[in-house]
């Protein structure tokens, strides 16, 4: 098997006397998704604090691209390589939805100490936004200021973001959330696309797309990975049935 | 609703038509208020960087206008009395030279907007707002017992500082050179406003959390923003004392910081010509209601009431129709 593009090796959380993530090690493959999921309260926007660096870990390691990032700040993990999207979008609602990808490009290139030159005279940073809003089919609305974008069109800005970033691995926090149907269907096409450029770990509760996009699936039940598989191996395994599947199936 | 660009071309025609007025009519009075409300806007277009763009509400500007009359006030006071300054092993000699004078102030707030900087961004909101307000109490109580420079009585300075080839006693000369900072500020802030870093800085306003996301740290984004914001109210801070060829330890005083503030408000936050329309009402209301009630600052709250209560852009947010950004 190849090296692991990001990985985390026992990591632990926990507040007061609620452990939140318990030993957890998971691993990304490059060219794959791989799917987190758990009902509400397992730790998953816990883990995924831990992974992105908002949050620090009490023990255990994260490592991107074989590099020990557990002790790096969220800026510099996203400059080593790791393109986050939000569940709950953190866009500059007061500006454009053409300035939101254009930050990412402007600090993908390191461009964000260049004071006086005007930023939309640098075709590489415009086009390089250009394409990421195509890519996601939300250039028609490029001029639309983000406060007036419907969600669907949020969370697709989301990730136009954070391919502005080409970065080395993905890390979405339930990008379906809130999507109607259709939308959903369209994202889930667009991710099976992406997983060839950059490996995904996708915390998602929209089931459908869970199990039509993972290559495998790790399941989180109070802080703790209960099972790891694909698929298959997920839908037939009894102790995920009866921690989280029992629940609503 | 009128485009704000026309607003802005405006206002800067108000400016130089005004003084070209008071000169034909020899109304030097006019002259002097007017570049009273030049420097006032010069000084808010310093903190417009910071509050308008970076949503730092700075509550202790007057910090960097202080340092900038000081310099001007000890740079002068020692050519003036041909007693140079002895800094330790250092030996520093006086000077009447604007232009060495602009060049201390602003490095000296540029480099204490620094140090503020860095110990004020860790905090955000009130708490921001509250350590700003007791760096600048700090400073005002300082030079209140420095009776080298005056004490609190502060510092006269006799003569005007000299600008090669202009005669700077003559008040719309000096008016001139008021105005070239102004608009040299302004240009700035603009070119600032369209580059990447505004994009960055503006964003980090918003959503801190995002800037991270992409890889930029949204407290040095600040921090940049407010020393450039510092040097600017510095330099501002050497004009006035200038204009009144005295310094006190009130240019350190929470009021001054407080007006600036004000200023923007009324103008609009975050808007280029926002701190210049604050600043010409703000004058022209001293001047005028100040004459008639000593208690003018009433209006002046009645104002800033009206504009906070039903128009979130100030003067320009009424004028175009559109609200200024949210700090």
């Amino acid at each position: 098997m190849s090296e692991p593009v990001l990985a985390t090796h026992g990591l632990m959380k926990s507040f007061g006397a609620l452990i939140a993530t318990d030993n957890v090690s998971i691993d990304l493959h490059p060219g794959e998704i791989h799917a987190i999921i758990g009902p509400n309260g397992a730790g998953k926007s816990t883990l995924i604090g831990q992974i992105s660096g908002s949050l620090a870990s009490d023990a255990g390691r994260i490592e991107l691209l074989g590099q020990d990032v557990t002790r790096l700040r969220t800026a510099a993990r996203a400059q080593a390589g790791l393109g986050r999207t939000f569940q709950i979008s953190a866009l500059a609602m007061e500006d454009s939805v053409f300035e939101n990808v254009l930050l990412g490009a402007v600090a993908a290139t390191s461009g964000a100490w260049s004071l006086f030159m005007p930023v939309a005279r640098k075709v590489a940073l415009t086009e390089r936004a250009m394409q990421a809003l195509d890519r996601v089919g939300l250039a028609y609305a490029k001029d639309t200021r983000c406060a007036d974008l419907s969600h669907g069109q949020r969370r697709q800005l989301e990730v136009a973001v954070a391919l502005t970033l080409a970065p080395k691995a993905f890390l979405m926090d339930e990008p379906m959330a809130g999507l109607g149907a259709e939308g959903s269907r369209n994202l889930t096409g667009f991710l099976d696309g992406l997983r060839s450029e950059a490996p995904i770990l996708l915390v998602e509760h929209d089931m459908d797309a869970v199990f039509a996009l993972a290559d495998r699936i790790s399941v989180l039940v109070y802080g703790r990975v209960i099972a790891t598989g694909t698929v298959e191996d997920i839908r037939a395994s009894d102790a995920v049935r009866e921690a989280y599947l029992g629940e609503s199936a | 609703m009128i485009p704000e660009r026309f607003i802005n071309a405006s206002v800067i025609a108000g400016l130089l038509a005004v003084p070209l007025w008071a000169l034909m009519a020899d109304e030097i009075f006019t002259i002097t208020l007017t570049t009273r409300a030049v420097i006032l806007a010069l000084a808010a277009v310093g903190l417009n960087i910071a509050l308008g763009m970076g949503g730092l509400v700075s509550f202790g500007h007057a910090v960097f206008f202080g340092i900038g009359g000081y310099a001007m006030g000890i740079l002068a006071f020692h050519a003036q009395t041909f007693a140079p300054l002895e800094l330790g092993p250092l030996t520093i000699e006086g000077t009447k030279s604007m232009p060495v004078i602009w060049l201390v102030a602003t490095v000296a707030s540029a480099l204490t907007a620094l140090v503020i900087g860095l110990l004020s961004l860790r905090t955000t909101g009130v708490h921001f707002i509250m350590i700003t307000l007791a760096f600048g109490q700090l400073f005002f109580y300082f030079t209140i017992s420095w009776s080298a420079y005056g004490g609190e009585d502060g510092l006269s300075i006799y003569v005007r500082n000299s600008f090669p080839d202009l005669n700077t006693l003559v008040p719309i000369q000096f008016l001139g050179l008021c105005f070239a900072a102004l608009c040299l500020a302004l240009l700035l802030q603009w070119r600032l406003r369209n580059s990447a870093f505004g994009l960055a800085l503006n964003a980090a306003r918003q959503t801190p959390q995002r800037v991270e996301t992409v890889g930029l740290n949204p407290m040095r984004l600040k921090l940049l923003a407010f020393v450039i914001s510092g040097a600017i109210t510095g330099l501002a801070g050497a004009l006035f004392a200038d204009l009144n060829r005295f310094v006190s330890p009130t240019m350190f005083s929470w009021q001054l910081s407080g007006e600036l503030i004000i200023l923007i408000i009324i103008g609009g936050v975050g808007r280029l010509m926002g701190p210049v329309i604050g600043a010409a009402i703000f004058v022209t209301l001293e001047h005028w209601l100040g004459g008639l009630t000593d208690f003018w600052h009433i209006w002046l709250g009645v104002i800033l009431l009206v504009i906070v209560l039903f128009g979130r852009g100030g003067v320009i947010g009424l004028l175009t129709g559109k609200e200024g950004p949210h700090v």
